[in-house]
């Protein structure tokens, strides 16, 4: 077996192992919580009748163990279960939602991951000087303000004042592609406001520290042009640090955008997951973590993945 | 000059006088806000309803869990949609009577034990089946049975036999009940095709709308039903979007993305309502606020304790500081004016001095713990540190305690001796006391065991005698007010909002938020 196929095979091994561990980590916080699933669901309306029966009907007076593993067995196959709250099959009503967050996601990528690149890329070219500073304190400033008071600043100004686009990112089936960009408008910007400067910044640095090289400096006396020396030298050396950060705040994307689902009124899975943790609905938050957990693991293994690829050092271990 | 009023008011009611200029103009004139109200909205009716169109609600409370069933309905978002698809056999009229739904009429024998309900004739589902009486008797089994899920349960329990008879259904009780059709009006009690018992969760009743797309905790779209029997339902399409942010549903409404919201934060309602599109309505409801005592758990069980914590709380002070105004202040009883034989006691006030008195007769030294949290009614930690405040200048000491959200209903509420909570209200004393105020109830969250409190409330239930009754309900509410654990600083208004872009919003309908949870059917869009 060539080396890189076992680095790669062991990483995914590794990868497996993790989810499987946080499976479990995330079964024993639902266990610890206060209060029961029945109680939850009928409220302070509940009488001792109506809770009896609720409980039984769930299951929930069996081991938690004997849960645990059943499910486990379930997923492997596939098969996430049903609600215990509204009876309904968890993987089909989770996948709606999981292709709206992906939509989401994805969206704010495509316009974050390349500004953020540029936006670097300028800062370096006018490094220390006014661009670049201004760069660093715009973004700097955005991240340091936390996304639901960015949500709220800019619902006020760009959907109630000037009405450009509207606060409520409702999207459903019937709308065509136009009508959802235009729906999530706002959303995208303080995604896109809150991942940048993070991205930006990583760009800037991988850049700078690659240009000061010797190599960088033997290939410009060697005679390259500018584009050469990038392409050629210095790309491949800081993409391993970008496509990290990268990943990461992808992950970010996907996985901790519940307050800006909130917010905007987004029916991604966010909102999901949280009406679930208040009700006790044990097998929905499973099936959200281990979604949510393998995103995260699965991102930051393809980051992993690159980073081997681009690396000589990586891809040719001793 | 009266005649110049009427000019403005079909001016404001046709859309061509801002209400809020009309309001300017008629104070201009010496006319009062309430009367200039009451002018206003008779021109709005005289301008009379507009068919056609969409109205927008953005509504709290929908979560993802929610179901269709109307059994397990517990939120505003599921009792709206309700009121969208299905009926009940009666419900509460605008002036707080009964009027009949799916039931034409109805009688009581004399004892007030059988009672028959006539179902109007003709009336069909959304699916075109006709409704019959064995519906309806197997619709009261469904929220009945001994497996029930139903929210409703409690207030089926007196009923011993449900039976059809031709196209009439009878009810036998266990006990009198002068209240029946109250509970029947109840949300849950939805009409359904062979009870839901095939399918619970289907959306086919006989209401004013068809549900043609449900998104539970996400959006819901209803269509005018052609083949509706009454006159509900102005708008063609209805959409509820559920907004549960509270910023993100006034800025909708700011917006123009939605026509009318719930639950305006009292904090910001009147910056809401400066807004020239927009119009905030209050409505005085039987919801309230309050502290609750164990009274049979030391230092509770002591009366002078209770006592002295009742003088010790500044009701004026909560009613302006956490409802900022949108409420009024209670007496220590669930009741207040918007119930039928309401009957108004003495109010009792803030009185540091007798507080104190009343805490060196009971011989309670130390201090008292509270335990409270955010969602046992919004603002409730810092009525928390009011009533600290206001307990200190009696020279009481009070701990406040903050519990998690998570649970609280659970673990803390109807759990431990002093909390603070909150109560819907009922649509009758007799369901409310029944509800959490008898020894025996199952929500008797102040552990209140007085024995002339049950016999006046049985004995009431039989009472078809209005006054009589209205007697003994003033006796009750006295008993509890000078013996309960109850402390009851305020009642919190339904605080809603509606753009210009709709018309017909009645404020002060009793019952449920939302006009009783029929502004979307009827209200209408203005042309």
């Amino acid at each position: 077996m060539s080396p890189i196929v076992k680095l790669l095979a062991q990483r995914i091994a590794l990868s497996l192992l993790l989810l499987l561990l946080i499976s479990i980590v995330i079964f024993a916080g639902t266990i610890v919580l206060p209060g029961d699933v029945a109680q939850s669901i009928l409220g302070q309306s509940a009488t001792p009748e109506a809770l009896a029966n609720l409980r039984a009907e769930l299951g929930v007076n069996d081991p938690p163990v004997q849960r645990y593993f059943a499910w486990l067995f379930g997923a492997m196959q596939g098969d996430l279960g049903t609600a215990l709250t509204s009876g309904q099959d968890i993987a089909q009503a989770l996948s709606s939602r999981f292709w709206n967050t992906l939509f989401l996601a994805f969206w704010a990528a495509v316009v974050a991951v390349p500004l953020a690149i540029f936006l670097g890329l300028l800062a370096v070219r006018f490094k220390d000087r006014w661009p670049d500073k201004m760069i660093s304190a715009v973004t700097l400033a955005s991240i340091s303000i936390p996304e639901f008071l960015i949500g709220y600043v800019l619902m006020y100004f760009i959907a109630v004042k000037l009405r450009w686009f509207p606060s409520v990112a409702m999207v459903n089936d019937n709308m065509g592609l136009f009508e959802k960009l235009n729906a999530i408008a706002l959303p995208i910007a303080v995604l896109t406001l809150v991942v940048l400067a993070h991205m930006m910044r990583m760009t800037r640095a991988a850049i700078l520290n690659v240009m000061q090289s010797a190599y960088i400096e033997t290939a410009e006396l060697k005679g390259l042009n500018a584009f050469q020396v990038i392409y050629r030298h210095a790309f491949p050396n800081a993409i391993a640090p970008i496509v990290n950060v990268v990943m990461l705040n992808l992950a970010y994307l996907v996985v901790g955008v519940v307050v800006i689902e909130v917010v905007f009124v987004y029916p991604g899975m966010g909102q999901y997951l949280v009406d679930h943790v208040s009700k006790r609905d044990v097998p929905v938050v499973q099936a959200c973590g281990l979604i949510f957990a393998a995103v995260y693991i699965g991102l930051n293994m393809i980051a992993d993945i690159v980073a081997i690829l681009s690396n000589p050092r990586l891809r040719h271990p001793k | 000059m009266n005649r110049h009023m009427q000019y403005l008011a079909a001016q404001a009611a046709a859309g061509k006088l801002s209400r809020r200029d009309f309001l300017g103009k008629a104070a201009a004139l010496g006319f009062t806000a309430v009367s200039a109200n009451l002018l206003l909205s008779t021109a709005a009716k005289a301008a009379g309803p507009q068919k056609g169109g969409t109205i927008r609600l953005g509504l709290q409370g929908g979560s993802t869990t929610d179901s269709l069933d109307p059994a397990l309905v517990t939120n505003t978002v599921g009792l709206m949609v309700t009121r969208l698809w299905g009926e009940t056999l009666v419900e509460l009229a605008d002036d707080g009577g009964i009027e009949g739904k799916l039931a034409e009429s109805y009688e009581a024998s004399a004892d007030a034990k059988t009672w028959t309900f006539k179902l109007r004739s003709g009336v069909t589902y959304s699916n075109g089946q006709n409704v019959t009486a064995d519906d309806v008797v197997k619709t009261m089994e469904r929220h009945s049975g001994e497996d029930t899920k139903s929210g409703a349960l409690g207030i089926m329990r007196g009923i011993k036999d449900v039976r059809a008879d031709g196209d009439s259904v009878v009810f036998e009780l266990d006990s009198p009940n002068a209240d029946l059709p109250y509970l029947l009006a109840d949300y849950h009690l939805i009409i359904q095709p062979n009870g839901g018992n095939d399918d619970p969760a289907a959306p086919i009743g006989t209401g004013p709308y068809i549900i043609k797309s449900a998104d539970m905790g996400v959006r819901f779209v209803a269509e005018k039903n052609p083949n509706y029997w009454g006159d509900l339902g102005n708008a063609d399409t209805v959409e509820i979007i559920v907004i549960n942010d509270d910023t993100a549903r006034v800025a909708a409404l700011q917006s123009g993305q939605v026509d009318v919201i719930d639950r305006v934060p009292p904090r910001t309602a009147k910056l809401v309502d400066r807004a020239p599109n927009i119009t905030v309505h209050s409505t005085s409801a039987a919801g309230h606020y309050v502290f609750i005592m164990h009274c049979n758990t030391a230092p509770f069980d002591n009366n002078d304790v209770r006592m002295a914590l009742k003088y010790g709380i500044n009701r004026q002070e909560m009613v302006d500081k956490i409802l900022n105004g949108y409420g009024t202040v209670g007496n220590d009883t669930p009741i207040n004016a918007s119930y039928p034989m309401y009957t108004e006691l003495e109010q009792r006030q803030f009185d540091p001095d007798k507080a104190m008195h009343h805490l060196k007769k009971s011989g309670h030294d130390g201090t008292i713990l509270l335990r409270t949290s955010d969602n046992s009614f919004p603002g409730a930690p810092d009525a928390s540190a009011l009533f600290q405040q206001s307990l200190n200048s009696a020279g009481i000491k009070l701990d406040v305690k903050r519990e998690p959200n998570d649970g609280y209903w659970s673990e803390v509420w109807n759990a431990k001796p002093f909390c603070t909570s909150y109560w819907g209200g009922r649509p009758t004393q007799d369901q409310m006391f029944t509800t959490a105020y008898l020894s025996t109830a199952d929500w008797n969250d102040t552990r209140f065991n007085n024995e002339q409190f049950d016999q006046i409330l049985v004995a009431a239930r039989g009472e078809l005698d209005v006054a009589k009754r209205t007697q003994m309900y003033a006796d009750m509410s006295t008993i509890l007010r000078d013996e309960g654990g109850l402390i009851c600083p305020m009642f919190n208004d339904f605080v809603e909002a509606t753009t210009d872009k709709v018309d017909g919003f009645v404020e002060g309908i009793p019952g449920q938020v939302l006009m009783n949870g029929y502004a979307a059917s009827k209200l209408w869009v203005k042309a």
